[in-house]
């Protein structure tokens, strides 16, 4: 799909190009800020005391009765925040993941990156006695690193297989998340109150006591992530074209690995403190991102990130209306969600390739 | 012919494979000993001659107590899975003719669990019906939730095909919609039957009275049985269903049954045990591996499963005395680095 | 001469695509007979069709007076055996463990291996050669060595017919000569053998009746001479040629020189 309005594009002067830049750049905050509060609208009303959107504002300004302002502020602004933020963050590390290692179907849950962030996690509490985001956000770093590192091992050993095809990378990442989930498993079984109070490490969820202390935490990693993973959006398209084909084109191969390994390590380990361990939204967005922007990173990248925003905001939505009073996990309903979508586009790559 | 000899008694002659028979001895020795280690060790560990005695009935009511009613249900469902599990896996790798197309990869344990899950939580208000539904319901519900992902990923196969790995990815999918839709009905359920449920699914050898263990004996048996007539199909199966077709078999009805036996042989013991996985994977390349043979031998497969099964359990419950682990997480560790290794391995006879 | 398969009307279809046009032909028994023309013809899914491995057809195929899908599997497995195209084992397999699987349409499921087996199997070795080899596993042959093994499994099940689905290709020239010699020795001994081949000069040189197809239909059947003429290697492969006479056989040689 064709972003530049020039074509032929030795046509264009130099104005047209730049405005049709400053066009693109303009229709993307444009959508973003539709997006973000498509987001705060939904999350912030719907539930299980319905709030119009009047009531809202009131409340989130100091109006309104207090149990409003309670729910509004205290409850659904953070999760929701916190929401589009993680959603926005597993999207953008699923589009860096399945552009380095060409591969339609990497997700940083499938792979067990996030499997290795949450145990990194649960064993910093368990061991460790972490009890700060900070401290929850460098044991998250470290497990996403090595999470990452993991894939992108096997992912080299599998490539240089005579039929490498993208379906062992992810093999390989259901193996390792079965691992580290059953080592996780055990932890938790070992300290019974680490079990209670974050169980939801293992699932994905919004609710339990992640206030905005925890939202503000995250936030600087997960930008600075999403600066590292859009500053490489032109090397991720080269990439495409094979490892050769981007070396005879000038770039050089290490330096854009390892941007792309901060940029995921940063993302999924905010992600994880923030969300716990979630995944599909990583698959799921980017695919949907493709068939709505093209394959052109510069506009995949931003599209991602709202589609994976809007997704666990919509997930959160249903986890919490659909078997009130009590209440789905985002992981559950994203599962649901993402796992026929999974087959989906399984049976799309296979026909597309056939 | 040096690996085979011919085996003639009277009038009736049969071939065999002399190192398969040999590893085959060999596993039920080990799973012998391991039955033996699983009776005696524990937090109350006996001698072997306590074992034997609490075994024939005397001995003191304590070794009574703990070996026959704690540990030997244990120790048969142990044996019980393994066979059933293994014999799975060797069943559908070969079918499949497919190393890593292994049952509970393709994601038949995640809907068998879907359904045991569901008979739990579904019945678990009425405490009588509890009783009885865990004994008859949980293996029929797991059954059929295990037939319902096998239809899925059949499904799925039409499009992915047979070869290589990509109806493994059909599994995952698959898997992953079943996990999805276990963990909502646990969330969606009551405290006391999430909770149950909840240790369930981790996949344990505990817990289970001989009701259970007997029950899913009896359809272990039931399912194994067909495989008397069905399994001197599988050499030809083995080399492709043009070959097979020729050597006169009807390719569609055999790998129909086939299937059909494995998936209930892979879904009846996850209704008593929980989805334990890994198993169906490693023993049957175990067995093909110490017997030399391009396909796992049923026989050795099965028994192996259960040196395996009852290793795993023993390690789950004396690794990390006084706590007890699940049996699915050892597995979960043995196996998943096995099955990375399959993966990075480039020898291409693996999946073809 | 008597007819082994007689085919009447048969057409085949693969959804709405008909690989076989209405093909009416007879298959002599106790001869070499070579199909042959250009890719897509149909020449494998007629084949396959002899061999019951195709989709339902229309038309009818009877072997000796019989139509096929009225005999029984395992009977029928005793009168033809088939080596389709690309075959797959698993390369540890022995060559004995494969030809054994040959006696399985003469053996029910509790698998009496008797000395019949036993001698059926060694003949079937010594014939093909792979006596010595018995014990190797497939991967340590040749081609050449691995294609006669495949011929060893079919002898094995001692049927009259033998269909062979291209046996020659992927092979080098040496190869191509070793499986073909096999397949007119086990031919000498009264075995009718129906091969698909892509090499004209081949088929010339060892069939004895040659059945030419194009686009599901049969263009032209019956002896070399009569097949392997520049009018029918025109119309069936749009190319120009000139035939040669063997030096040493005396058969056909096409010399291809350009598309027509």
């Amino acid at each position: 799909m064709s972003s530049s309005p020039c074509s032929p594009p030795s046509e264009c002067g130099t104005l047209d190009v730049l405005s049709g830049g400053t066009a693109r750049a303009s229709l993307l905050v444009g959508a973003a800020s539709v997006v973000f509060v498509v987001c705060l609208t939904l999350g912030l009303t719907v539930g299980s005391r319905h709030f119009p959107p009047a009531e809202v504002w009131q409340a989130l300004l100091g109006g309104a009765d207090a149990e409003a302002r309670a729910i509004v502020q205290d409850q659904r602004l953070p999760r929701t925040l916190i929401g589009i933020v993680g959603g926005a963050a597993l999207a953008v590390a699923g589009v860096v993941i399945q552009g380095h290692t060409r591969n339609p179907l990497a997700d940083p849950g499938l792979l067990g990156i996030t499997a290795g962030s949450s145990l990194a996690v649960v064993v910093g509490i368990a061991v460790a006695g972490l009890t700060t985001p900070t401290g929850y956000l460098g044991a998250a770093f470290g497990g996403a690193a090595l999470g990452t590192l993991v894939v992108v091992v096997i992912g080299l050993a599998a490539s240089r297989r005579r039929d490498a095809s993208p379906a062992s990378l992810v093999l390989a990442g259901t193996a390792v998340s079965a691992l580290l989930g059953a080592i996780t498993g055990v932890i938790l079984l070992l300290d019974s109150a680490t079990l209670d109070l974050f169980r939801f490490w293992t699932v994905g969820s919004l609710s339990a006591g992640r206030g905005l202390d925890v939202f503000a935490a995250a936030l600087v990693p997960l930008t600075v992530g999403g600066i590292l993973a859009c500053a490489h959006a032109r090397a991720l398209d080269v990439l495409a074209l094979g490892d050769d084909l981007a070396a005879a084109l000038g770039r050089r191969l290490l330096p854009t690995r390892l941007l792309g390994f901060a940029a995921v390590t940063l993302l999924v380990g905010g992600a994880t403190v923030a969300i716990g361990a979630l995944g599909f939204v990583g698959l799921v967005a980017p695919h949907l991102a493709r068939r709505l922007v093209g394959v052109t990173h510069a506009m995949l990248l931003p599209a991602s990130a709202m589609l994976g925003a809007l997704l666990v905001v919509v997930a959160d939505v249903i986890g919490r209306v659909i078997v009130h009073p009590a209440e789905l996990p985002v992981g559950v309903v994203v599962a649901v969600i993402g796992a026929p979508a999974l087959l989906v586009i399984i049976v799309r790559t296979r026909k597309a390739s056939s | 012919m040096s690996s085979s000899t011919t085996l003639r008694i009277g009038p009736l002659s049969q071939q065999i494979h002399r190192r398969t028979v040999v590893v085959s001895a060999l596993f039920l020795a080990g799973a012998v000993l391991l039955a033996g280690a699983g009776l005696a060790l524990g937090d109350y560990t006996l001698s072997p001659g306590g074992v034997i005695a609490a075994l024939r009935g005397e001995g003191s009511a304590r070794d009574h107590l703990v070996v026959n009613v704690i540990r030997l249900p244990r120790v048969v469902l142990g044996v019980v899975a393994g066979v059933c599990l293994a014999v799975a896996g060797a069943i559908v790798q070969t079918t499949a003719r497919n190393a890593l197309a292994s049952p509970d990869l393709l994601g038949v344990s995640a809907g068998a669990g879907a359904g045991a899950v569901a008979a739990i939580v579904l019945g678990g208000t009425n405490a009588a019906g509890a009783a009885a539904l865990d004994v008859i319901g949980t293996p029929i519900a797991a059954l059929i939730g295990g037939a319902l992902a096998a239809a899925l990923v059949g499904l799925l196969l039409g499009v992915t095909g047979t070869t290589g790995l990509s109806p493994l990815l059909a599994g995952v999918g698959v898997s992953a919609l079943f996990g999805g839709l276990t963990s909502w009905m646990l969330t969606a359920a009551s405290i006391d039957d999430a909770a149950r449920a909840n240790a369930w699914l981790a996949g344990s050898l505990g817990g289970r009275g001989w009701s259970e263990v007997a029950a899913v004996s009896v359809a272990a048996f039931a399912a194994l049985a067909p495989l008397v007539v069905l399994s001197s199909r599988l050499p030809a199966l083995e080399l492709g269903p043009s070959i097979a077709t020729s050597l006169g078999y009807r390719v569609v009805p055999s790998v129909a049954m086939l299937l059909l036996v494995a998936v209930v042989l892979t879904s009846v013991p996850v209704a008593a045990a929980g989805p334990i996985g890994f198993v169906a994977l490693v023993a049957p390349h175990l067995a093909r591996l110490a017997c030399r043979t391009p396909r796992p031998p049923l026989v050795a497969s099965g028994v192996a499963g259960a040196a395996l099964l009852l290793a795993s359990d023993l390690v789950a419950r004396l690794a990390l005395a006084p706590l007890l682990l699940p049996t699915g997480a050892v597995t979960a560790v043995i196996g998943a680095p096995f099955l990375i290794w399959l993966l990075v391995r480039s020898r291409k006879d693996l999946t073809q | 001469m008597t007819t082994v398969f007689t085919v009447r009307d048969l057409v085949l279809r693969f959804g709405d695509r008909a690989v076989l046009n209405g093909i009416d032909l007879e298959i002599p028994s106790g001869q070499v007979t070579a199909i042959i023309g250009p890719n897509g013809c149909g020449k494998s899914t007629l084949l396959r069709s002899l061999s019951r491995l195709g989709p339902a057809v229309e038309g009818e195929v009877l072997l000796e007076n019989t139509p096929i899908a009225a005999i029984p599997h395992r009977v029928f497995a005793r009168h033809v055996a088939l080596l389709p195209q690309a075959p797959l084992a698993p390369e540890q397999l022995s060559v004995i463990d494969l030809v054994t699987r040959g006696r399985d349409p003469h053996r029910r499921w509790y698998d009496q291996w008797s000395r019949v087996d036993e001698d059926v199997v060694l003949d079937a070795l010594d014939r093909t050669g792979l006596r010595e080899r018995a014990n190797h596993p497939l991967h340590t042959l040749s081609g050449g060595q691995r294609q006669r093994a495949w011929i060893a499994l079919a002898l094995a099940q001692r049927t009259p017919v033998l269909l062979l689905d291209e046996p020659t290709t992927y092979l080098d020239i040496a190869h191509q000569l070793d499986v073909l010699d096999t397949v007119r020795r086990l031919h000498r001994e009264g075995v009718t053998v129906v091969m698909v081949l892509h090499d004209l000069s081949l088929a010339a040189r060892y069939a004895d009746h040659i059945i030419a197809m194009r686009d599901g239909r049969i263009a032209a059947a019956g002896t070399v001479e009569s097949v392997i003429t520049r009018d029918v290697v025109r119309q069936v492969f749009d190319v120009e040629c000139t035939i040669l006479a063997d030096p040493e056989t005396g058969r056909p040689v096409v010399v291809p020189h350009s598309s027509a």
